[in-house]
């Protein structure tokens, strides 16, 4: 059954859709990722204009993490003070970003540098991630005790705050230099940052793997609605009929993946997670370095 | 049928020319709705005329649909520092977005070089690119990737000998449109041939706009651009809050 959607001016096949945002949904749920960077390029592949896919795809990720973030609240293993601090510096980061992107759109290349980016920064969290979760898996197997986190630079800082979700007492200033970072790329990228903010706030900050999921989703609703705000009224790209049926997908699928969740390790998680973002970034940098099929192509209106 | 009735009705109670041609369309509106998935028009007509039919050199019909005319940026990718990137870019002055040709004959026989270029029959004459940037010699192979970019998308037709045409008087052919085509006002386009040079013309609009729903949201997305971001984030948050209270009430019941 094929849909027309209004804005994106191309009309495409439902079910396709549907799934896509199912799969997308159970990742969030699992991982606490929004799923932007898998939703946007998938979103490319089927013709959907990138302005209208990076836009749409904002505001499926509103809903799916809103769905997310009630099953982690039920569960209490959402750090609301921490997910205010982050998004502080977020909202500050995605202004910014926003601007460096215009600034970008000016000289020409934007569309490449958003290309690199992705493959830069997924490959960089992606292998790390792998890594360090495969250690772990093989620490836990010998049987030995976790070792105790190290006291770093990062307690050394002024206003102290506690989280106590987290059961961390830490400066404020490192997590909202992470929201802020983190809310430039995805201004940038055109994503949650998800996957960014997850390894952040394990490895930076220290926060136990089961409070991050939750924290990061919650993090994620204010920054993409601001994002998907943004787009509506500079752009005019936002699909509503295209992010309906992908929400619908979206929000059925993040309680099946929080579900499942429950029920991993918290490496395994994270080496599942790892091999996904290490899968995009191989796909993208192909796209980079392969002949493409045809070297012109139509410019964007 | 009827309407094929009154058209010929209408070839004999006008006044004529040597030999002119009249042309209706199965519909003059192609509306764009929830289930959009593509369109095909109808083209008919006859050739009226006064005298005997002369048969040679024969008599030969061109149909062409053109959409709205915009301008366009081709790019042209190159290696660098081992990644492809956009390097080159030719600005198109004035391209159809959709453009169609049918004709009775092959393409030789229905229109000779000069005529094409008076009334931009073919594809290549019916886009316009004035100017490119001085550092660019090969303007025309960004022209040509145009055109194939477009035709592998079915939005460039290029339909030799589809046209039926029956004892020099009656023609009809059917032209598809892809789901992909943009709104506006699209020019139906005959052209009447013999030896090449154009005989007759005759020319119609055809309407292609979006209905229902598809307007609406449109509309609403261009005119109240904060409304329309509010409801798309209503309807997520609704969504995803519904989701997770349907959810809770399965599991608890």
């Amino acid at each position: 059954m094929q849909i027309y959607l209004p804005i994106a001016e191309v009309s495409v096949n439902v079910f396709l859709l549907f799934g896509l945002g199912g799969l997308v949904g159970v990742l969030s749920g699992m991982f606490g990722v929004g799923g932007g960077f898998l939703i946007t390029p998938l979103l490319f592949f089927m013709g959907i204009p990138p302005a209208v896919a990076v836009a749409t795809g904002a505001n499926q990720i509103v809903a799916s993490s809103v769905s997310g973030v009630l099953a982690h609240l039920k569960r209490k293993t959402v750090d609301l003070r921490m997910g205010t601090v982050l998004l502080g510096g977020g909202l500050v980061g995605a202004a910014l970003g926003v601007y460096v992107f215009n600034l970008l759109k000016q000289v020409g290349q934007v569309d490449l540098l958003v290309r690199l980016c992705y493959v830069v920064f997924l490959g960089i969290i992606g292998s790390l991630m792998f890594v360090e979760s495969l250690r772990a898996l093989r620490r836990s197997k010998k049987g030995g005790p976790p070792k105790r986190r190290h006291h770093g630079w990062v307690h050394g800082l002024p206003l102290k705050m506690r989280f106590r979700t987290s059961g961390l007492y830490i400066s404020a200033i490192p997590p909202v230099m992470v929201g802020l970072s983190v809310g430039v790329l995805s201004a940038i990228m055109g994503v949650g940052g998800g996957f960014i903010m997850v390894p952040a706030m394990i490895y930076l900050l220290g926060m136990p793997t089961k409070v991050v999921v939750g924290t990061s989703l919650f993090q994620i609703i204010f920054v993409t609605a601001f994002t998907t705000m943004l787009h509506a009224v500079t752009n005019y790209t936002v699909d509503i009929l295209l992010a309906l049926v992908l929400l619908i997908g979206g929000v059925i699928g993040a309680q099946f993946g929080t579900a499942f969740g429950t029920r991993l390790k918290a490496e395994q998680l994270r080496i599942l997670l790892a091999s996904l973002v290490l899968l995009v970034c191989g796909k993208l940098a192909l796209d980079l370095f392969l002949t493409p099929a045809d070297l012109y192509e139509l410019g964007v209106q | 049928m009827i309407r094929l009735l009154l058209l010929l009705l209408a070839v004999f109670a006008l006044p004529a020319r040597a030999e002119e041609v009249v042309m209706g369309l199965s519909k003059d509106r192609v509306s764009i709705t929830a289930d959009f998935d593509g369109s095909e028009i109808l083209i008919f007509g006859a050739v009226k005329r006064e005298t005997e039919i002369r048969t040679e050199p024969p008599l030969e019909v061109i149909v062409t649909v053109s959409g709205p005319v915009t301008p366009v940026t081709v790019w042209r990718k190159e290696r660098r520092f081992g990644i492809w990137v956009n390097t080159d870019a030719v600005e198109i002055d004035a391209a159809p977005s959709f453009y169609a040709v049918a004709t009775s004959a092959p393409w030789p026989q229905v229109i000779s070089e000069v005529e094409d270029l008076r009334h931009k029959v073919s594809v290549n004459r019916a886009i316009r690119s004035v100017g490119a940037p001085m550092n660019i010699v090969d303007s025309p192979s960004f022209t040509e990737a145009l055109i194939r970019l477009r035709e592998t998308r079915s939005l460039y037709q290029q339909r030799p000998v589809t046209v039926t045409f029956n004892e020099s008087t009656l023609f009809d052919t059917r032209i598809s449109m892809p789901a992909n085509i943009v709104e506006g006002t699209y020019t139906v386009r005959v052209l009447l041939t013999r030896g090449g040079r154009v005989v007759s013309q005759y020319s119609s609009e055809l309407e292609v706009g979006k209905v229902g729903l598809e307007r609406w949201l449109y509309n609403l997305s261009r005119n109240q651009p904060p409304l329309y971001g509010l409801l798309s984030l209503v309807i997520a948050i609704a969504a995803g809050w519904g989701a997770s209270a349907a959810f809770r009430a399965l599991r608890s019941g």
